[in-house]
């Protein structure tokens, strides 16, 4: 009996040290979350991105998640630490991320990093971002074909390139359905603070919007539109459950592709530090369904969305005029250029608001 | 007239929880105990009451769970700080750090899930009177019993011989002890009677305000709270204007920027937290000797039998 525990044992520590050794084989994948993978949102829909990975390449890849970490000096820690755990490709999941990112990356020239939204890069170290702007376009046509009262209502969370070029993008297209479009902009100075969000859906809806668009990251804006019968976009992820008669589009950030796509060149060893920056065409962000519009507006979404995608048709087409009546210098031929977007800090004409810091 | 209703409406619903949470600190601190776990205590029980809510489809047992939840929470809180006489304030860090991650994992199990929220009020006849009526007679339980709670406490603090204890036990604990009253039970029970409140207060998030749970929701209110007490300077009444002003100036400055009235929304963002500095500022100087703040608050009481 005794020694046949002694086997048991001894076996199960073999059988602990071969799959030890087996795991040591697979390469590592490490990510970081700013904020809880249970938030509905931004974070989601990164853990969700990192199933998939799991799911196609879980016999080669071992996969870490490092979730709530502030940005900021915390961040190195928890990068650091991902490193010193044998991980070989770090994903940061957030702009605050990018500079704690550089700096380990230079310490460990090793290893190799995939920072999300930032423009710092180094030879091992990449950047991701979407062109969430042709997707707010898309919802700029439905939101003022939608619209009875003329007025939209934008929740936007920080008056960052981002939000504004997606503020921009949304009533340039709508203004070519309406050209009255009026648009009302509250900042809530947050990304994440339901409350917050809520209390902003209601006064824009009490003050005549009658569409919610938001570019912070929890649902509840469309719950409050749902609740006063109003119509809304979501945002991040998927958010039909929370106005199953309310959402119109959502914009869902897809990053499971890419994260694969990038996983599979660590593994055959042709992985490059580059820029991706891909738009409808590529696989980083895609629309969820249209929903509760009739089919005419159902028709001019998906026609827009598929002149995007083949490129026949860009938000920021010239002339783009400013708020001031003058028209913006087109610096990239027919278009805004890419680094015009992305630093993007003026509302068109067409916006009865001050952009903050202006 | 629609419009002032509406904002009047909103202003309530946001200052709501900040008046239950704040209502249970005032009566811990008045007591002589700092707890700093108030956001701790109120997202987790944000977690308990939305799981509550979820199982049952009550919201009336949504909010006893919060309740439980929250007073569990303090009694953690009162067996370190009064119990073995830790630093309150390390204590009550370490409660709100620990509730944090405690509402995640109590709560991953129905995030994305979603409830009914809290009924309104709904009085035929009443309701219905223009701008007062959906104000007095027309919004969720929850608003009225915060209103019942602040007098309740106001009542007790100066109308009852036990609340005249209680503040005896929060100004010289060692006077106290040495009449015999029993300073660390009459604490315990304040500081269980904050966390009740917080634990509520935090329901009050996924079960009215926004019916879904979703970790980290409380979002700060919990520190707001603390410092609502302190610019109420301890008092019940004070503290009714403090909630209710901060609310008011958290929706206003939304409307403002609603309007375009070209103020920068980042120093409007910051209106409601510069109101309660300047207050602080004025009541201090108007102040004539000494201070309001209960004279043993946050100080160690261990009787020498």
């Amino acid at each position: 009996m005794k020694k046949s525990l002694l086997a048991l044992v001894a076996g199960l520590l073999l059988a602990g040290n071969v799959s030890a050794a087996s795991a040591a084989d697979k390469l590592k994948v490490g990510f970081i979350y700013l904020g809880p993978i249970g938030d509905l949102g931004w974070t989601y829909q990164h853990e969700l991105a990192r199933q998939a990975l799991v799911k196609e390449l879980g016999d080669k890849i071992e996969t870490t998640y490092l979730e709530n970490v502030p940005e900021g000096p915390d961040a190195e820690r928890a990068i650091e630490q991902l490193v010193r755990a044998g991980n070989k490709l770090i994903f940061t999941t957030s702009f605050g991320y990018m500079d704690p990112t550089l700096k380990v990356a230079k310490k460990y020239p090793n290893v190799h990093f995939e920072h999300a939204t930032g423009y710092k890069r180094d030879k091992n170290m990449s950047t991701y971002s979407a062109k969430w702007y042709q997707g707010r376009y898309i919802q700029g046509l439905i939101a003022a074909k939608m619209s009875k009262s003329g007025v939209l209502g934008y929740i936007g969370s920080f008056p960052i390139p981002e939000v504004v070029s997606g503020i921009n993008a949304t009533i340039l297209a709508a203004q070519t359905i309406n050209p009255n479009i009026k648009v009302k902009i509250i900042w809530a100075n947050t990304w994440f603070d339901p409350g917050k969000e809520a209390d902003a859906a209601k006064a824009l809806i009490d003050q005549g919007a009658d569409i919610i668009m938001q570019h912070t990251d929890s649902p509840a804006a469309m719950q409050i539109a749902s609740e006063r019968g109003k119509l809304a976009f979501g945002q991040d992820s998927e958010m039909i459950k929370f106005g199953p008669k309310t959402q119109l589009t959502s914009i869902l950030d897809t990053w499971g592709s890419y994260y694969i796509e990038r996983v599979k060149a660590e593994l055959d060893g042709t992985w490059k530090s580059e820029d991706s920056w891909g738009g409808l065409d590529s696989h980083l962000f895609a629309m969820a369904p249209y929903t509760n519009m009739p089919d005419d507006v159902k028709k001019i979404a998906e026609d827009a969305q598929a002149a995007i995608t083949a490129g026949k048709l860009h938000p920021f087409k010239c002339p783009v005029i400013g708020q001031d009546g003058k028209e913006i210098e087109c610096k990239g031929g027919a278009n805004l250029a890419d680094g015009q977007i992305l630093g993007m800090n003026f509302y068109v004409k067409g916006i009865d608001d001050k952009l903050p810091g202006k | 007239m629609e419009l002032v209703e509406a904002i009047i409406l909103s202003v309530l619903a946001a200052s709501t929880p900040l008046l239950i949470a704040a209502t249970g600190e005032l009566v811990t601190e008045r007591s002589g105990v700092l707890n700093l776990g108030v956001e701790g205590m109120m997202i987790v029980g944000a977690a308990c009451g939305f799981g509550g809510a979820w199982l049952t489809g009550s919201i009336f047992v949504g909010a006893l769970f919060g309740i439980v939840a929250g007073t569990l929470m303090s009694l953690m809180f009162a067996l370190m700080a009064l119990g073995l006489a830790v630093n309150q304030v390390a204590t009550g860090l370490a409660l709100t750090i620990l509730g944090v991650g405690l509402s995640g994992l109590i709560g991953a199990g129905f995030v994305g899930e979603r409830i009914t929220p809290a009924a309104h009020l709904n009085i035929p006849g009443l309701t219905d009177i223009p701008l007062v009526g959906r104000v007095l007679f027309g919004e969720d339980a929850f608003i009225y019993f915060s209103i019942a709670l602040i007098i309740g406490v106001w009542w007790f603090l100066y109308r009852t011989r036990a609340g005249l204890i209680l503040r005896a036990c929060g100004d010289n604990h060692i006077s106290a002890h040495a009449l015999g009253y029993p300073v660390l039970h009459i604490r315990t029970l304040a500081v269980m009677f904050g966390g009740a409140c917080a634990g509520l207060a935090g329901a009050y998030l996924p079960l009215a305000y926004t019916p879904f749970f979703i970790p980290g929701m409380t979002a700060g209110r919990g520190w707001i709270a603390l410092a609502l007490v302190v610019f109420a300077s301890w008092r019940p009444g004070r503290l009714v204007v403090g909630a209710y002003l901060f609310g008011a100036v958290t929706i206003l400055q939304l409307h403002a920027q609603g309007w375009g009235v070209g103020i920068p929304s980042q120093f409007m963002s910051a209106l409601p937290y510069l109101a309660t500095v300047i207050v602080l500022v004025l009541l201090s100087r108007a102040r004539t000797g000494g201070s309001t703040a209960p004279a043993a608050l946050g100080t160690v009481f261990v009787p020498d039998r």
